[in-house]
């Protein structure tokens, strides 16, 4: 779709939103909106695009309190104001939004996490992303390094590099919308995308990109949108296979099910943004016992938040329910960088080529 | 021996002032700053007591006024019916003397201790002597003493004594030095505050180093002046029995009759014939161990509880209400005075309060203030059986939320009144715990509670409707007034949904670019006849339709319409101003209207 076709779309489906509550007032109705629930109760695999989705819970809100009345009025003032950014052409950053609605009185955002979670049901209605609303995220994406040439349209023209070549120490900068880029060639059998910047730089100064065709993808944590954009693109359109390589506790398995299943959060999008086929490669609880890794204990926090990895649908599987229970029992994690503690290169030698080979990977 | 002798010589008596000139403390002059607020309140008590007595209304002044360094001079004068010349010194020269000692009523000074030790105080600490101006009447001439305390013999000095001219009628007036401090100065405005709760038939005024503030009265009827009853037999020990039985001249039955409360000749015989004794014998004449069996059957017998309704004086569920209201500003109070009931032969009434809302701090522990025969109780709060009581509520269930007590925006309030109100110390800082007392503080605190749960679901419906009424018909028109902008259609019109939702009267006030529009759409089935108040400082002088009536209060003008209006219809009045102030609708019941100020 074109830039201009796809502007087009996301105005009609906004003015669209706002002609469905002109016609709910018209007849005598308090106007509404209906929203898939948004929580880990109401999230389902879809077998045909292997990716988890919002199910068939619903909730509806509808202008007869004060405090729904002003949600409403609030995305009726976003949605006069997004109309006018798309006929404009100007775009703004999330940020920028929330400032914006300063002069709204009383539909004025209270703090940003409100105007960001209605942008994002403001993607649902709509159908689209909030990149055709022109509307982009504050932070820039992650980084790329390894044997990629990729073609990206900016503002200045076009621009085309080699993530290995042509690009710094740093790597390649994911820009916020992926749609301008074009990958032109590669010569990488697979992926691995990378918690830390300590274990992304240590890979790269490994040479590990080199001696073994990998892309190396650094995450920043959880990962933003056009990061994961990215990684389902050079799976999907290049065919290569991605694995995930993060810390060995509960928060960086959330980081690995929002690259391979979706987040709870943007599960309305999940077809863009999960990559299915992506593997987690450690680190493993097993790791922890097996490589004799440094290791803390866990704390409260952890333990709640591995239990409540056992009743999320996206952990339903006999490897994460092993490797969470086994944890439990032994009450430890281990970061990625541990692996130091067996010299600098063990990583590179022997950790990552004996999984990449269990996993059929090389 | 030599050593018994020693001792001998330096064993002697110690004199009433002696002992309390060392231990302060249990009079409640333990650092300098109380002191201060303790001869206030021993002074005020004395005046209020008084004016009580003689049935006067109170005005009493108090002033505080810095002298020296840290020396204060305290004044409290009253209108009470002043004190013969012959008394003077030794009401404030003596302690231990007093009128309402031997009485067994309702009153709040009872032994003749307070005042004076206040004086022995200001002696102990700025050696001056106290100055007092006391008149009887318009006939007598008033008499001012300068007094001090003999602490060797507990006898008053008088320094100086003259007849001077009083522009006060009657009334005492009461001067003393001592050294202090103005750091209690909130707690002694908090003590004057609840003491005027309690007493909505007194004035105060008090004058603090200059700061002026007035307590007004709420009431001017004077309160009915408790009336000394006589001994309960319940009531009596040992030692006060005797007494009384030394001093009569009768036979013991017509002693039984004659000296105690609710003793008939048939109740007199029964607890006669228990104790084996022949009613005929002089009473006089009983020695020790038929007394002591005299008493047993006295304390035995089943006697009717004493007469509350002449010996208690309580306030009354009206008059706390007013006298709360006028001290704070409340959404909320309601008052409960249980029926009088009996400890150990000692009456005894429970009135208790809660408050709601207004201006009470919406942080925090609710307020506490605990009275005893009309005296705020100031200090020892955690040691009191009225907060012990108050802990022990369940006030979830009342809808106020707990931490040991209550905590939001609540006020509670207990009053105890009693012919012998049971202090843990002579300060008379807090109550005892007595099982009788404290069920029925239980008591009256959950009646009061079950009332204050009705009056905050009551206001929880009403928020309820108020923030649908506000969406319906504040918000919503302003989302179709955006919507209409994006989808570039006419303003759609919004009140089909106003009336279908509502189904009700519906008053709107809403104010823009200096012109104040009230609409009112009936949306009910029937015709109303409704009358509109606007309350503004607007005039509305070019109001269309005009006002059928206006009335004008210091520059706020209340404009009045009288509309009826079919079923469906609508009316709407426009006239230039500010639109502040207020908007009621009248002639539609509750329920069936709303009045929805969009200016707020």
């Amino acid at each position: 779709m074109s830039r201009e076709e796809m502007d087009t779309l996301a105005r009609e489906r906004l003015v669209g939103i706002a002609r469905g509550w002109y016609d709910q007032m018209q007849d005598g109705i308090v106007p509404y909106i209906r929203l898939p629930t948004r929580t880990k109760q109401n999230i389902e695999y879809d077998d045909e695009s292997e990716v988890w989705k919002y199910g068939e819970k619903e909730s509806t809100r509808s202008a007869a309190t004060e405090k729904s009345a002003v949600h409403l009025l609030k995305m009726a003032y976003v949605i006069g104001f997004l109309k006018r950014q798309l006929i404009e052409n100007r775009s703004s950053t999330l940020r920028e939004l929330y400032y914006i609605s300063e002069g709204w009185k009383r539909a004025k955002f209270a703090a940003q996490d409100e105007s960001n979670l209605l942008i994002e049901d403001l993607e649902i209605i709509a159908d689209v992303q909030r990149e055709a609303f022109h509307l982009r995220p504050e932070e820039d994406g992650a980084s790329i390094f390894g044997p990629l040439r990729i073609r990206e349209t900016t503002r200045r023209g076009v621009r085309e590099m080699h993530c290995q070549e042509d690009v710094g120490e740093a790597g390649y900068p994911i820009p916020n919308n992926v749609d301008n880029i074009d990958f032109v060639d590669h010569d990488a059998k697979f992926v691995v995308a990378i918690e830390t910047g300590g274990m992304y730089a240590r890979l790269m100064e490994n040479g590990f990109d080199e001696e073994y065709g990998a892309i190396l993808v650094h995450l920043k944590g959880q990962p933003a949108r056009s990061t994961r954009r990215v990684l389902r693109r050079l799976n999907e359109s290049l065919n290569l296979p991605v694995v995930v390589f993060t810390d060995g506790d509960p928060w960086s398995y959330r980081i690995y099910a929002s690259v391979a299943y979706g987040s709870i959060k943007s599960a309305h999008m999940s077809e863009l943004l999960a990559t299915p086929q992506a593997q987690f490669i450690g680190v493993q609880p097993s790791d922890i016992s097996d490589y004799n890794l440094p290791a803390d204990h866990l704390t409260e926090q952890d333990i709640n938040a591995l239990k409540a990895e056992l009743t999320d649908p996206r952990f339903a599987t006999d490897y994460w329910r092993n490797q969470i229970n086994l944890q439990l029992e032994m009450k430890l994690k281990s970061e990625q960088q541990a692996f130091a503690s067996r010299g600098l290169d063990f990583v590179t030698k022997e950790y990552l080529p004996t999984r990449l080979s269990e996993m059929g990977v090389i | 021996m030599v050593l018994a002798e020693d001792l001998a010589r330096q064993q002697r008596s110690i004199s009433v002032a002696e002992f309390f000139e060392k231990n302060k403390h249990l009079l409640g002059f333990d650092s300098p700053t109380r002191g201060i607020i303790t001869t206030i309140k021993e002074a005020v008590d004395n005046a209020l007591d008084a004016c009580e007595e003689a049935e006067v209304l109170p005005d009493i002044f108090v002033g505080v006024r810095r002298v020296d360094a840290e020396v204060y001079r305290i004044t409290v004068e009253d209108n009470g019916p002043g004190i013969v010349p012959e008394n003077v010194p030794l009401v404030f020269g003596k302690l231990l003397y007093g009128s309402r000692f031997h009485q067994i009523r309702q009153s709040r000074g009872q032994q003749g201790i307070g005042i004076s030790a206040a004086v022995l105080y200001a002696q102990l600490t700025t050696g001056t002597p106290a100055l007092v101006t006391s008149r009887t009447g318009a006939k007598a001439s008033a008499h001012r003493f300068e007094l001090m305390i003999r602490t060797e013999t507990n006898e008053p000095e008088i320094v100086s004594h003259e007849e001077i001219d009083w522009d006060r009628m009657h009334g005492t007036r009461l001067e003393i030095q001592f050294k202090s401090t103005l750091a209690a100065k909130k707690r002694l405005l908090d003590y004057l505050r609840l003491t005027a709760i309690v007493n909505p038939h007194a004035r105060v005024t008090a004058d603090i180093d200059g700061e002026v503030t007035t307590f007004e009265r709420v009431s001017s009827e004077v309160p009915p002046c408790p009336k000394p009853v006589l001994p309960h037999p319940h009531g009596i020990e040992f030692g006060a029995l005797r007494r009384l039985a030394a001093a009569s001249t009768g036979t013991v039955d017509e002693f039984l009759i004659g000296s105690f409360s609710r003793v008939g000749k048939k109740t007199a015989d029964e607890m006669i014939a228990l104790a084996g004794l022949k009613p005929s014998r002089k009473v006089k004449n009983l020695d020790a161990d038929e007394l002591k069996r005299l008493l047993d059957a006295m304390q035995s017998v089943k006697v009717p509880a004493p007469p509350a309704q002449q010996c208690l004086s309580p306030i009354g569920e009206d008059l706390i209400c007013r006298g709360l209201e006028k001290e704070i500003q409340l959404d909320f109070v309601r008052a409960r005075t249980r029926p009088s009931a009996v400890y150990g032969g000692h009456s005894f009434i429970i009135e208790a309060a809660i408050g709601y809302g207004g201006k009470i701090p919406p942080e925090g522990n609710a307020q506490l203030f605990r009275f005893a025969n009309r005296v705020p109780l100031l200090y020892q709060q955690g040691a009191c059986a009225i907060t012990n009581c108050v802990a022990q509520v369940n006030w979830r269930n009342y809808g106020l939320s707990q931490q040991g007590l209550p905590t939001g925006p609540a006020l509670v309030m207990v009053h105890v009144a009693s012919t012998n109100v049971p202090f843990t110390s002579e300060s008379k800082d807090a109550v005892a715990s007595i099982p009788e007392i404290e069920r029925e503080i239980v008591l009256v605190l959950q009646e009061l509670g079950r009332e204050l749960k009705t009056y905050l679901s009551r206001r929880e419906r009403k928020k309820l409707q108020d923030d649908r009424a506000r969406a319906i018909c504040s918000i919503i028109p302003e989302i179709a007034a955006k919507v209409s902008e994006i989808v570039e259609l006419p303003l759609v019109d919004t009140s089909p949904i106003e009336g279908k939702i509502m189904r009700k009267v519906v008053a709107k006030k809403r104010t823009s670019d200096g012109k104040v529009c009230i609409d009112v759409n009936n949306y009910t089935a029937g015709e109303v006849t409704l009358v509109l108040y606007s309350l503004s400082r607007d005039a509305g002088e070019d109001a269309e339709p005009r006002p059928d009536f206006v009335d004008e209060i210091d520059g706020e003008y209340n404009k009045v319409w009288r509309c009826t209006l079919a079923p469906g219809a609508a009316w709407r009045v426009v006239y230039t101003g500010a639109g502040d102030g207020s908007l009621d609708l009248r002639g539609v019941e509750d329920g069936r209207k709303v009045v929805v100020d969009l200016d707020v």
